[in-house]
């Protein structure tokens, strides 16, 4: 893999970019507790570094995909914290106007192409929106994200085929979290390796440090010069884990809390800090100075979900058809 | 040649010459179309005229499914096609419903207009997670950001003895969700200008043909046509019974009627043409004019398309009924292979003139 030279602006954009998140999602946490938030939860605290890195790697006009762990993505996609938030209160200001939910973002302004809720079916989409961007000639990469759970769904075998067969400019990204809900990797298969499943269709394929934002965008930025070139996809396996459980009401009993303190004794957040004052880019002072603007800005976004309405029931009947429908109405 | 000597000669002033002249021309185009026998094509060839019209006139439209290029098509509906627009916009795919289902609907969010093609829509059962989670729903739960302009074609249906899992109907099982639309045409006149309206749609349509109707022969005209998706087609007006279907069974029907004519029956046929959106509105006018009401379809009987009608009609009709609606459906069982026993399921003229006759109290 190509060596990349990241530059104090990278590693500020980690930074704050993961710190975003992880304040978003523990105020999120907070929230549901408090019935603010409802319906399905599912928190990305822990795997920060992956989608950090990969945002740094791509072009503007890049595409992103992914299943229902998605504030995340949504975030670094450049979605305001406010929609996002208004979104999770299921407010009309939301980022899908209050339809989605925690589990549907979604953003044409940001290449966003959503938060899918139905495991490894946001894979053949994914390819799909590489083979418009085929189509029409463009050198747009699309980044299709999955959980490790996804990967035994034959929606993902079926895809990989046709994408390898087209060479679409698709990156196929695992973020290996080891746990499909409360069942192990190991519980599922009998290839460890989640990576090895693209030999199959002789996709190049790599596995790769997910709690590493420097390895992660190295990785995406190789997969998605291959993309670019027409020599098509790559599956990624990142490796990761989530500290909190599967979804909100999820207490994590089947793993323990050594093998947790094991992932957060090399959290991202705080290598990444690390890393920046020993090549004396920042400051404690300055990260604690950041810190404390995402902490507003994560209090905002509750202010201003807190402050807006939710949709009028009159909005039950749009953005259900384009075009004029006669719906049923008893 | 009198009007090239009036205009050269000066017999009549020049303009009168020419008004006199359009005239002419006017009449002879009224009295060719007239007497014009028009052409008679098969229901393939009029999916394929709306196919590659629309493909001729957006370059963003694009056919994939199994067979549909090098084979050209399994049905032969797309004969030809890899020819003129190449494998860039005719693509052949694995059989692998499910994932090129789900690759459509990535290229609908992302601009394009896909057609696609299932072998028939008993195989669309492994497709329909992308059908229904992505394809209906991703308008609404992106807040109207993404939309799925995109069309999944195929035939519907029994086709002979092909057994269970080759002779099934889902119109009811897609008309059900809210997102799709689902148009059934019975005819190749209704195929090419319902097709032709799918196509330019922004909305996912599911558009189900028939394998035994591929051979049909009807008149279509050379001109350029489109068909409103969502309005009942009144095939024939009458006055002693209303029959409702759609689909292949209007050529069943069609058959029916000729046996109640016999028997001095007035029907008033109508044709759904989609039966998502129900054009309702179209029923229960008939039936307030008819007062009684038979249902012909060919899916099973448990909430079916006749189900619903049946509620819409008493609903909207009640005091206009003079009998209770009876309906024809296949017989509520999978359908086995042995002649006599699908000779026995589907509906046919028989089981239709009964029910006319049941709701007529004849």
């Amino acid at each position: 893999m190509a060596k990349v030279k990241f530059t104090k602006e990278i590693y500020t954009k980690w930074f704050k970019q993961m710190m975003l998140i992880r304040r978003f999602e523990e105020k999120s946490a907070q929230l549901y507790g408090q019935q603010k938030i409802r319906g399905f939860c599912h928190l990305y605290i822990g795997q920060e570094a992956v989608i950090a890195g990969c945002m740094t790697a791509l072009e503007e006009n890049d595409k992103l995909i992914t299943a229902y762990r998605d504030h995340g993505h949504a975030l670094a996609a450049g979605i305001p914290a406010n929609e996002v938030m208004a979104e999770l209160y299921g407010k009309v200001t939301g980022c899908t106007k209050g339809k989605g939910g925690s589990m549907h973002m979604f953003s044409k302004e940001h290449n966003f192409f959503g938060g899918h809720g139905i495991v490894g079916g946001q894979i053949p989409l994914g390819a799909g929106i590489a083979l418009a961007d085929q189509y029409n000639g463009t050198k747009d990469v699309t980044v299709c994200f999955m959980g490790d759970g996804a990967v035994r769904q034959g929606a993902l075998h079926e895809a990989f085929n046709m994408a390898m067969l087209w060479k679409l400019p698709v990156i196929f990204v695992v973020e290996n979290n080891e746990y499909a809900m409360g069942t192990s990797v190991e519980r599922t298969t009998n290839v460890l390796d989640i990576h090895k499943i693209g030999l199959a269709y002789d996709m190049p394929n790599y596995q790769i440090d997910g709690m590493k934002c420097e390895d992660v965008h190295e990785a995406i930025a190789d997969a998605a010069k291959r993309a670019r070139k027409g020599d098509g996809p790559t599956f990624l396996e990142i490796k990761t884990y989530r500290y909190r459980g599967h979804s909100m009401s999820d207490p994590a009993k089947y793993r323990t809390k050594e093998e947790v303190q094991k992932y957060k004794a090399i959290d991202p957040i705080e290598v990444v800090g690390k890393t920046m004052i020993s090549k004396k880019w920042a400051t404690q002072a300055d990260l604690d100075k950041m810190e404390d603007a995402i902490n507003i800005e994560v209090n905002e976004s509750v202010e201003f979900a807190e402050a807006s309405p939710y949709p009028d029931a009159s909005e039950l009947y749009t953005d259900v058809y384009e075009e004029d429908y006669p719906f049923i109405v008893e | 040649m009198f009007i090239i000597i009036c205009w050269r000669h000066d017999y009549f002033d020049r303009q009168t010459v020419f008004i006199f002249y359009c005239f002419t021309i006017q009449a002879f185009v009224i009295f060719a179309a007239h007497f014009r026998v028009m052409r008679t094509i098969q229901f393939r060839e009029a999916l394929r005229e709306a196919l590659t019209e629309e493909m001729r006139r957006d370059d963003k439209v694009f056919l994939m499914g199994e067979e549909v290029a090098e084979y050209n098509g399994a049905y032969k509906v797309s004969q030809g096609m890899l020819a003129e627009f190449g494998e860039k916009r005719v693509i052949d795919t694995p059989i692998a419903e499910l994932g090129f289902a789900g690759i459509a609907v990535g290229a609908a969010m992302n601009g394009l207009r896909p057609i696609v093609e299932f072998m028939t829509f008993n195989f669309s059962l492994v497709a329909i997670d992308q059908v229904i989670n992505s394809a209906a729903k991703m308008n609404s739960m992106s807040g109207g950001q993404f939309t799925c302009p995109m069309v999944f074609r195929g035939p519907t249906g029994s086709a002979g003895q092909l057994g269970a899992q080759h002779s099934q109907n889902f119109e009811n099982w897609y008309a059900n969700t809210p997102g799709l639309k689902v148009v059934v045409p019975s005819n190749p006149y209704d195929a090419k200008g319902l097709l032709k309206s799918a196509i330019r749609d922004n909305d996912p349509v599911i558009f189900m043909e028939s394998e035994q109707m591929y051979g049909l022969k009807w008149e279509v005209p050379e001109e350029e046509y489109l068909l409103p998706i969502g309005q009942a087609h009144v095939v024939q007006e009458g006055s002693d019974v209303t029959i409702v279907s759609f689909g292949k069974m209007m050529r069943v029907l069609e058959d029916a009627d000729k046996a109640l004519k016999q028997d001095g029956i007035s029907a008033e046929i109508i044709d759904l043409r989609s039966v998502r959106p129900l054009d309702i509105e179209t029923i229960v006018k008939s039936v307030q004019k008819t007062n009684r009401l038979v249902i012909v379809e060919e899916a099973w009987p448990l909430a079916s398309i006749s189900s619903e009608i049946t509620y819409g009609v008493q609903k909207h009709a009640f005091d206009y009924l003079d009998a209770p609606i009876a309906r024809v459906t296949s017989r509520d069982v999978p359908l086995p292979y042995a002649p006599t026993l699908v000779e026995a399921y589907l509906p046919n003229v028989h089981r239709i003139v009964d029910a006319v006759k049941q709701v007529s109290y004849a």
